[in-house]
């Protein structure tokens, strides 16, 4: 299997679930429907003309259908965020097999998944509604509820005994590490310069190769660089994960960023950044430490507010070999790598667990506040969305691409804070998988159906859409598809002692060839060739018949034939020889010879010659050892 | 020659002639060149090179076989062909591999072939080819083999020596020579690849521009015209270019020019048109013809004909000669095209239109290109629909977070050219009710400019507020507009912005708002403290203390702006203002800022005083009788000031524009006060021998003693022994005086390779 994330995007018919008990939220009309029967008014609750579910908020799993995830053997991870949804599989489905994913990526993860389940644990909501999942009663419900697909399959937050089974599956690996599967393929992680220890993966065998490219990125922020090189020669690229926002280019959004956060705080408001506790994060606060000197906003607060914030903020500094090559020189200096050190140092950026507690006696304002879930659905975002959305001094500013932002505005609508969407994406955009893929010239791409034509709403976008030869194939969602080769070659190893024996015969310059009878023996996918058992000396009767039936019957053997028959010749010989009257007939396969005198027929083709006389058996053989004479034998 | 000059030369020439001497590089050379010329235009050559044989030495010299480097090659070959000019013939050498040997032979080619035909034979030259002097004969038959050659290198020289033949000689023989090699020049149309094209469309050039030719009578039309069509696009456009810059040639011509000028950009109206039909750039029958192919086999072919072409349009349009009728609309509609297919905003239907977006998505060249363009087209109207879409797509490009900083200047350049030609409601100057409108959305998008983290994009905001205030800044709805929006108080912050180009800006700027009454009070309670400086004692800390000269500079140029327009900041107390300004600016280390502060003071002066008479302010100006007691107290409010310790010091800056500025200053003064005959002292006042002592102190280097307080009597005193005109003209021969002799330029070229013990010239 790979990959393993979780869509959180259904969290958004949800409505937030405040920190500090909200009165606006709290007395939100029911919705009832249009006859006016009010039997969902408990579930389903009205804001500015949007439906949302009073609910603690779900997920929606992977498909979990098609295929018996019990069967699963493997799950490869490519990054932090494509494991959220590994507690739903590892805990719930039978699973038994192994997951594989770097260090980083299993830490960096488990933070994630631990601050989901914090963000939800500590806001307890009795309620859980159901209802409205009904079949019957969603097709009445408005969009987007009414649209929302499996909805019967969501299911709420795991916990963190779940999460920790879960990850106590997982087996860490390193970057260009190859793992043995079975004997029948092996596996290799490859830095994909997404996110910290973020990964591409090689499956191969001895002679086929299939790439896995999933978040892959060549800009030059925070995390190794994407190893390009080794992607090469391979018989089918899967491509997935490549940026939500094409049309984004993150250097610019970065800008916007800066400029927009500066002008906001200048006009004495404050500015909110929902986003997940690493990652960009990272990126961001290094282009905020170069410029809040040079914006004169040295004086201006900096709060980092997540139950994993120190741990996000110190992890990164201790990865040093999955960095960057500037970050991991910098750990030689000794420097920390990434410069919030210093704004941690100097007191800029200040982190805390939770708005409860040290956070509120701090608190000073004008403010710049990151802090989760970039959904708005949960954690302390929820209560200060709450509190500065009144005041269009204020601005929120979505960095995170995942959540379209006026869905997740939705709840918190009419909003007088401004609101400013620079999502920044540095996963891979389509020139620059243009210029991968003519790199690394796999012979196969394979990819989801939406990155082969531009997006719906930028049609003569061609720009926007993979452009390769020969054409990707595409995949939908429950799709089955075969990928283009197939195994047509297995290597076999071969004993020392059996090759020994061999007695290599030159038929062409270059190229030997050898008989040999040996055993194949065949286990765990491996193939290897053993000298057969001697003759058994003829002993006990039982005994001896048992050993007759084990061991393959070991015959004198015909020579093998090599070589072709040059007809010119063979003609002359077989004049040389008496038979007159001979015709050559070219046919597709070669040619035939007639012996009209004889009445017999030789036709001779690229790999079988047949006589064919009338009962003459000394004909025959007399004909067949003048064919033989052409021919090597060994 | 004089005879310092003649002493020096023969080393020179040894030097030149010898090739294991470090050479002088290229611009002394010209130099020394160009001083030959003005010598042999004077006298005679002959006796030139008579009475300095070093000359001669060194012109036999190069023409032995040795490793001489080519520059002095070129060089001697020009110079024998300053020589020639006068005297003789002489032998020539063309196709040499250096480049400036080749084109400095080429040149005397044509000397030769201008003076041969000009020759010492009685009366004209015989129109008859055959009948032309036998070193003419040889030259134009070596041109016509190098037509007849299939290496391009030979025609490029062939083609380039006619090129300079016909731009030089306008005499009746060129006609002749041109109808004699037409048939050749022809020819090599008929090649594919037309060989050297861009040395034929030069050529074709200049025999159409040449006045000795009457192009109708030689077919130069119908080549012309068939050149047109067998270049490729890029090298036709620039005949094009050519052909309608001409003052008068066939109208057909001209349409057919005007037509390959604009095929790229009906190109890309025809790939991106939302229906069929003509583009409205060309005709029906040439759209037909036009498809976007020749824009598409690769990016950089058609971003480089995108850019000739609109780089062309844009020197087009504002000639008189410039195609008439304009096709303002259509090209107004390629230029909107052209930026939304780089911003991916277009909506192309066709599939070259699809391509031609892949191909120009984030292309800065063509979007610098298409806005340089697009802010020229405001010098004309267009139909109001497409000016919304002008608007519409500068708006889209300032708002885009992906314009590069160069981008974006240009979009504001565009703006403004824009805004200016705005239609105005008659009877009122201010801004129509759509412009207003315009800034209303403009104004958020500068203030987010205005904190971009990219300097150059804060710095080219500030120049545009600066520009759009210093225009509109008196007008009611400019003004609400402004004063409603944040843009103020952060061009105020941006005073104390980390770049100092920022900082320069936000000086200029603030300058600008405040003079038009447009900067806010610091704000109310949600920001204390800081902003309680008046914006004249913030930007004097500026001048006193920024560590980089523009800020400082800029803060200067205000000041002098705002005691010119009588500044409600200045006036309360002028002579407080010019004193404390007059003394900062005196202290600077950057001569712009002590040269800024002279024209301060003179503001000042003129506004005590009157302004000067005339545009000469030394020329002798009849006496008028000056009320002695006005004089007196402006004197006085001078004196107060320190003005005159501050000139005086200028007096002898080291900086010699400072100087120069402030001894006219002091004329200026002495004019004006000439005729007062109240003031006048004698000169052998204690003070003012204290004073004249205290400046022959400052002369020679020694300012630490200041002058005191001064009377204006003693002030005067000074001014009339002083030797000023003496003075401004030593400043104006100055060092620059020394430098551009000839002697100087000798002595540096010997100096350079250890000739000279020591360098006496004066290195500036």
């Amino acid at each position: 299997m790979l990959d393993c994330g979780l869509d959180m995007t259904s969290t958004l018919n949800f409505l937030p679930l405040p920190l500090v008990q909200s009165p606006r939220l709290s007395n939100l009309p029911g919705w009832s429907l249009k006859d006016g029967s009010a039997f969902l008014d408990k579930e389903l609750k009205e804001c500015s003309g949007h439906v949302f579910v009073d609910s603690v908020p779900e997920f929606c799993l992977p498909e979990t259908e098609l295929i018996d995830l019990s069967t699963v053997d493997v799950i490869l991870i490519s990054n932090y965020h494509c494991m959220m949804a590994l507690p739903y599989i590892t805990e719930h489905t039978g699973f038994t097999g192994t997951v594989y994913a770097t260090e980083p990526t299993v830490q960096i993860g488990r933070l994630l998944m631990e601050e989901l389940v914090n963000f939800i644990e500590r806001v307890p909501k009795a309620q859980s509604a159901s209802l409205w999942k009904n079949k019957d009663i969603q097709r009445l419900l408005p969009s987007p509820l009414k649209d929302a697909v499996e909805v019967s399959t969501w299911r709420r937050c795991y916990t963190m005994q779940e999460v920790n089974s879960a990850l106590s599956k997982i087996q860490l690996v390193g970057y260009s590490q190859k793992i043995e599967l079975f004997g029948a393929v092996q596996v290799t992680p490859l830095s994909s310069g997404y996110a910290l220890g973020s990964s591409n993966w090689i499956i191969q065998s001895h002679y086929e190769k299939v790439s896995y490219v999933s978040g892959s990125s060549l800009l030059t922020t925070h995390p190794q660089p994407m190893d390009q090189a080794s992607l090469k020669n391979s018989d089918v690229l899967i491509l997935t994960g490549l940026t939500q926002i094409p049309t984004a280019n993150p250097d610019g959004m970065v800008g916007e960023f800066c400029s927009n956060l500066a002008l906001t705080v200048r006009n004495g408001g404050n500015v909110l950044v929902p986003c997940y506790p690493s990652g960009v994060i990272y990126d961001l606060l290094e282009c905020l430490y170069q410029y809040i000197d040079s914006a004169g906003l040295s004086n201006i607060p900096f709060y980092f507010i997540s139950p994993v914030a120190n741990s996000s903020l110190e992890f990164s500094q201790i990865f040093a070999e999955w960095l960057c090559h500037n970050k991991q020189t910098k750990v030689y200096l000794p420097e920390p790598p990434f410069p919030h050190a210093e704004l941690i140092q100097t007191n800029k950026l200040k982190h805390y667990p939770s708005l409860h507690g040290d956070f509120s006696s701090d608190f000073r304002q004008p403010c710049v506040v990151f802090t989760g879930h970039p959904s708005l659905r949960f954690g302390d975002v929820v209560h200060f969305m709450e509190l500065w959305g009144k005041s269009s001094l204020n601005t929120v500013i979505f960095t995170e691409p995942d959540f379209s932002y006026l869905e997740a505005l939705a709840p918190y609508q009419p909003l007088a804070m401004k609101c400013i969407y620079c999502p920044i994406d540095t996963r891979l955009n389509f020139i620059q998988v243009s210029k991968l893929l003519k790199e690394v010239q796999p012979l196969h791409v394979v990819c989801p159906e939406q990155y082969t034509q531009p997006p719906p709403a930028q049609s003569h976008r061609m720009d926007l859409m993979i452009d390769c030869q020969p054409p990707a194939m595409s995949y939908r969602r429950a799709e089955v598809l075969a990928l283009p080769f197939k195994r047509r070659y297995e290597k076999i190893e071969i004993m020392p002692e059996l090759a020994d024996a061999l007695v290599p015969m030159e038929i062409k310059p270059g190229i030997s060839l050898a008989t040999v009878s040996a055993v194949l023996h065949t286990k765990d996918n491996k193939h290897v060739l053993q000298p057969p058992p001697r003759p058994a000396q003829p002993s006990g009767g039982k005994k001896r018949k048992r050993a007759s039936e084990d061991i393959p019957d070991c015959k004198v053997l015909k020579p093998l034939l090599s070589g072709s028959i040059p007809v010119e010749q063979f003609v002359q010989t077989l004049e040389k020889h008496g038979f007159s009257d001979i015709k050559v007939e070219d046919t597709a396969k070669g040619h035939i010879v007639l012996l009209q005198e004889a009445e017999t027929l030789i036709q001779i083709e690229e790999d079988s010659t047949h006589i064919i006389c009338d009962n003459d058996e000394m004909l025959r053989v007399r004909l067949r050892d003048l064919v033989l004479k052409f021919l090597q034998k060994f | 020659m004089d005879p310092e000059c003649s002493q020096l030369l023969p080393a020179l020439c040894a030097v030149l002639a010898d090739p294991r001497q470090p050479m002088v590089d290229d611009t002394c050379l010209e130099k020394l060149l160009d001083w030959f010329k003005t010598i042999t235009e004077a006298g005679s050559s002959l006796l030139l090179l008579q009475e300095n044989p070093c000359l001669v030495e060194l012109l036999c010299h190069v023409l032995k076989p040795q490793d001489l480097s080519s520059r002095v090659l070129s060089f001697s070959l020009r110079l024998t062909g300053v020589f020639a000019a006068q005297e003789d013939c002489f032998q020539y050498l063309q196709g040499d591999s250096s480049l400036f040997v080749a084109s400095a032979a080429g040149q005397l080619l044509v000397h030769i072939l201008s003076l041969s035909m000009r020759g010492p034979a009685e009366g004209p030259p015989s129109l008859q080819a055959d009948d032309w002097p036998p070193c003419a004969q040889k030259i134009v038959g070596h041109i016509e083999e190098s037509l007849r050659s299939t290496a391009t290198p030979q025609i490029t020289q062939a083609l380039n020596v006619l090129t300079t033949t016909f731009s030089h000689c306008h005499d009746p023989w060129t006609q002749v020579l041109w109808v004699q090699l037409h048939p050749l020049v022809a020819a090599l149309l008929q090649k594919d690849p037309v060989p050297a094209a861009h040395s034929l469309v030069d050529l074709l050039l200049s025999v159409a521009r040449s006045p000795g030719l009457s192009s109708s009578s030689c077919g130069l039309w119908e080549t012309l015209a068939q050149t047109l069509s067998h270049l490729s696009p890029t090298q036709a456009g620039l005949l094009a270019l050519g052909i309608l810059k001409l003052q008068d040639c066939p109208q057909a011509l001209r349409a057919q020019a005007f037509a390959v000028l604009l095929q790229p950009l009906a190109c890309v109206l025809q790939a991106t048109a939302q229906g069929p039909g003509p583009s409205g750039l060309l005709d029906s029958t040439a759209a037909d013809s036009v498809t976007a192919d020749m824009l598409l086999p690769s990016k950089a072919a058609c971003v480089g004909l995108l850019c000739q072409t609109l780089a062309h349009l844009e020197l087009l349009l504002p000639l008189p000669q410039r195609p008439c009728p304009w096709p303002q609309a259509p090209l107004l509609g390629a230029a909107v095209t052209l930026l939304q297919l780089c911003r991916g905003s277009g909506s192309p239907a066709s599939d070259a239109g699809r391509q031609l977006c892949a191909l120009l998505l984030g292309c800065v060249r063509v979007q610098r290109a298409a806005l340089d363009f697009l802010g020229t087209l405001s010098q004309e109207t267009g139909p109001p629909e497409l000016v919304t879409q002008v608007f519409a797509v500068l708006l889209e490009y300032l708002r885009s977070p992906d314009s590069s900083p160069t981008v974006l200047k240009k979009a504001f350049q565009a703006t403004f050219r824009w805004l200016l030609s705005s239609p105005r409601t008659p009877g009122c100057s201010d801004l129509d009710s759509h412009t207003l409108l315009f800034l209303r959305e403009l104004l958020p998008v500068l203030q987010k400019r205005l904190c971009s983290p990219c300097w150059e994009v804060r710095d080219s905001g500030l120049e545009f507020l600066t520009q759009m205030t210093r225009r509109w800044g008196g007008q009611a709805g400019f003004r609400h507009a402004l004063l409603a929006s944040e843009v103020p108080r952060l061009t105020e912050q941006l005073l104390r912005d980390p770049e100092s180009y920022v900082r320069a800006s936000a000086v200029t700027a603030m300058g600008q708002l405040s003079s038009q009454g447009l900067c806010v009070p610091p704000a109310g309670p949600e920001h204390p403290g800081s902003q309680q400086k008046s914006l004249l004692g913030e930007l004097l800390h500026i001048l006193s203390t920024d560590s980089e000269g523009f800020p400082r500079r800029a803060v200067m140029q205000v000041f002098t702006q705002w005691l010119r327009d009588s500044h409600a900041d200045v006036v309360g107390d002028t002579e407080q203002f010019v004193a404390g300004v007059l003394q900062v600016a005196g202290q600077d280390l950057d001569w712009e800022v002590r040269a800024q502060g002279l024209e301060l003071a003179l503001v000042f002066l003129e506004q005590m005083l009157g302004p000067p008479r005339s545009h000469c302010p030394y020329a002798v100006t009849p006496p008028v009788a000056a009320p002695a007691g006005p004089l007196t107290q402006a004197l006085q409010s001078l004196c107060r000031v320190r003005l005159f310790e501050f000139a005086f010091r200028a007096l002898f800056d080291c900086d010699r524009p400072v100087a120069q500025k402030s001894c006219d200053l002091l004329l200026l003064l002495r004019a004006k006060t000439a005729s007062s005959s109240s003031l006048q002292e004698p000169r052998s006042s204690p003070d003012v021998a204290s004073v004249e002592a205290a400046l022959q102190r400052w002369r020679a280097g020694d300012q630490a003693q200041p002058l005191g307080d001064l009377e204006p009597e003693v002030v005067l005193a000074v001014l009339r022994s002083m030797d000023l005109e003496g003075l401004r003209g030593a400043l104006a021969e100055s060092s620059d005086h020394v430098e551009k002799s000839p002697q100087s330029l000798l002595q540096d070229m010997l100096a350079t390779v250890g000739i000279l013990g020591e360098n006496e010239a004066d290195c500036y």
